[in-house]
């Protein structure tokens, strides 16, 4: 296989697999984050379990293509079936090591809108709207985001806080308003990664995706983007992973189409 | 009961409807189309995640209030007609009550146990808190408030006459909107004896005081999935995703599947079901309910 060979949307899937580690209950997103639990469970995180806020549990991915988490294929062999709320107070627990949030537009300090944008009253875009993200960013121990890297979309504050991340980016934000989980972890693009410092605050850029560049990528933020001192190339998909990939993605539904 | 029927009784215009109660799969869209057709009004739609049904309904007319954690096109996206609605008041405007996931099940919870609100740390920090004057924070806490559905519409896989529903499969919210709501209709794949029901009343869904209408189905669920009866239509949400995005193709959409099809059965001679219908199947083990 030539690994130079690989999608925008195939490299996503991979990081984002590695940011699952080896016994994390994931709380698993629609679209690129089933791939990505898939990956890792593949791989590096043989006893990664993932939990949909459908309402099941597994500790392995569903056999074949899944276009939405409740698809036939995701109940079989699932460890458990059961009703939202109950998946829900797991992580009202504190028991989900990592969510994954699909995000439309971003803020330097991790906030996710996914609900408005323009006033609420008068829209200019309507969105759909939290599903789960919210509870996952406020409930969740740690998370991360997938999103095509656009400056509409990377914006210097989000008009809509749906999802919060380090809200104003001022110290201890989260524990003040008492939001129990730690907050973003990273922002993966489809040409960076961005990552917060342990305690939280403003999003640096962590590293750059194999083709393109620190300029590109501060060209194509909407704020003045910090690089962190090691910077470094986005490490490319490994075979296994883009194995498991195409296993799980045969048509390429989520990762060959734009 | 035919769906006609059901939906005439039990959906008036301004009622407040919870559907689509179990995510994406088992979604009545049968029920949705019925409404359509007679020509509902001023609905208030009550759900969590609405993958595509909310929007086919906002897109027709009938609804005035959205309660709800997200309205869209599960695998394929924005929901256009939500767009055009609260964009550009088209075909009307729309009251939108955001929630999350988990906020929109307390909601019902809460209505189902009869009381104001319930708290929950979740949405702290969100801009929910300020659009949503049913979510409010306090001492450190959300109190979310109860939402009281006139009517859940429930798509099971079977059900006897009673209303004694078994489904199995993830739920969502589906068990706290049906107990919340004052009646439950239900759509059902199979119509079974109550023998069969009865022989494991832990897979019962709702009691059977609550069921005001049981409506033999099959297929009404389509395009979402249901567990050993059908998998998903992906390429009908695709399509239909393309064909709504301008108002034109929206209404020619509706014609063809919704105002020119009398009932699911013609509905279901334009689908090829033999290709989305389940036929490798896995029987759970019995369990035994002896007693002496």
């Amino acid at each position: 296989m030539v690994l130079s060979n690989y999608t925008p949307q195939e490299l996503m899937v991979a990081v984002a697999s590695r940011e699952i580690q080896d016994g994390d209950l994931v709380f698993v997103g629609m679209r690129l984050p089933i791939l990505a639990y898939a990956v890792a469970r593949n791989g590096h995180a043989p006893s990664a379990r993932g939990l949909f806020e459908v309402g099941l549990m597994r500790d392995q991915p569903a056999e074949g293509f899944l276009g939405t988490m409740g698809d036939p294929p995701n109940v079989v062999g699932a460890l458990w079936a059961t009703r939202m709320s109950n998946v829900m107070a797991l992580m009202a627990q504190g028991s989900v090591d990592l969510g994954f949030i699909g995000g439309a537009e971003v803020d330097r300090f991790g906030n996710l809108n996914t609900s408005y944008v323009g006033d609420p009253a008068h829209p200019k875009v309507k969105l759909p709207g939290s599903g789960g993200g919210a509870d996952i960013a406020i409930l969740s121990r740690r998370w991360v985001t997938l999103m095509s890297h656009e400056r509409r979309r990377l914006v210097e504050r989000v008009s809509f806080i749906t999802s919060p991340g380090y809200g104003d980016g001022s110290p201890y934000w989260r524990k003040r308003n008492g939001l129990l989980g730690g907050g973003p972890a990273a922002i993966i693009t489809t040409i960076c990664v961005l990552r917060f410092p342990e305690l939280g605050g403003e999003a640096n850029l962590a590293s750059v995706h194999p083709g393109h560049t620190i300029d590109e990528v501060r060209a194509e933020t909407g704020w003045d983007l910090r690089v962190a001192d090691d910077v470094m190339e986005t490490p490319t998909p490994t075979e296994d992973e883009l194995s498991a990939i195409r296993r799980f993605d045969p048509e390429g539904f989520w990762t060959r189409s734009a | 009961m035919t769906m006609v029927e059901a939906i005439r009784r039990f959906v008036p215009d301004r009622s407040t409807v919870a559907l689509g109660l179990a995510l994406e799969p088992l979604i009545p869209f049968a029920a949705g189309h019925e409404m359509i057709r007679q020509g509902r009004r001023d609905l208030e739609l009550v759900g969590p995640i609405s993958d595509a049904l909310f929007d086919q309904l906002i897109g027709a007319g009938c609804v005035r209030q959205v309660t709800a954690a997200w309205v869209g096109n599960v695998s394929e996206g924005l929901g256009h007609c939500y767009r055009r609605a609260c964009e550009e008041r088209i075909p009307r405007s729309l009251e939108v009550r955001d929630h999350s996931n988990f906020s929109i099940s307390l909601a019902l919870w809460a209505a189902a146990w009869n009381v104001p609100t319930l708290p929950t740390r979740s949405l702290l920090g969100s801009d929910i808190l300020h659009t949503n004057p049913g979510v409010v924070a306090r001492d450190g806490l959300v109190h979310v408030d109860a939402v009281r559905p006139d009517v859940a519409i429930v798509h099971v896989q079977r059900s006897d006459e009673m209303g004694r529903a078994h489904a199995w499969g993830p739920m969502g919210i589906t068990e706290e909107a049906g107990l919340a709501a004052d009646g439950v209709v239900i759509s059902c794949e199979e119509l079974v004896e109550p023998s069969v029901t009865l022989s494991d009343p832990n897979r019962i869904l709702f009691p059977e005081t609550k069921v005001v209408a049981v409506v033999h189905e099959p297929g009404g669920a389509h395009p979402s999935p249901v567990q050993g009866f059908f998998k998903r239509d992906h390429s009908f949400y695709r399509d239909y995703a393309e064909q709504s995005r301008s108002v034109k193709g929206y209404l020619a959409w509706l014609e063809q599947w919704v105002m020119l099809v009398p009932d699911r059965t013609a509905y279901l001679n334009r689908i090829d079901t033999a290709s989305l219908r389940i036929t490798r199947h896995r029987m759970s083990e019995p369990v035994d309910y002896g007693a002496e």
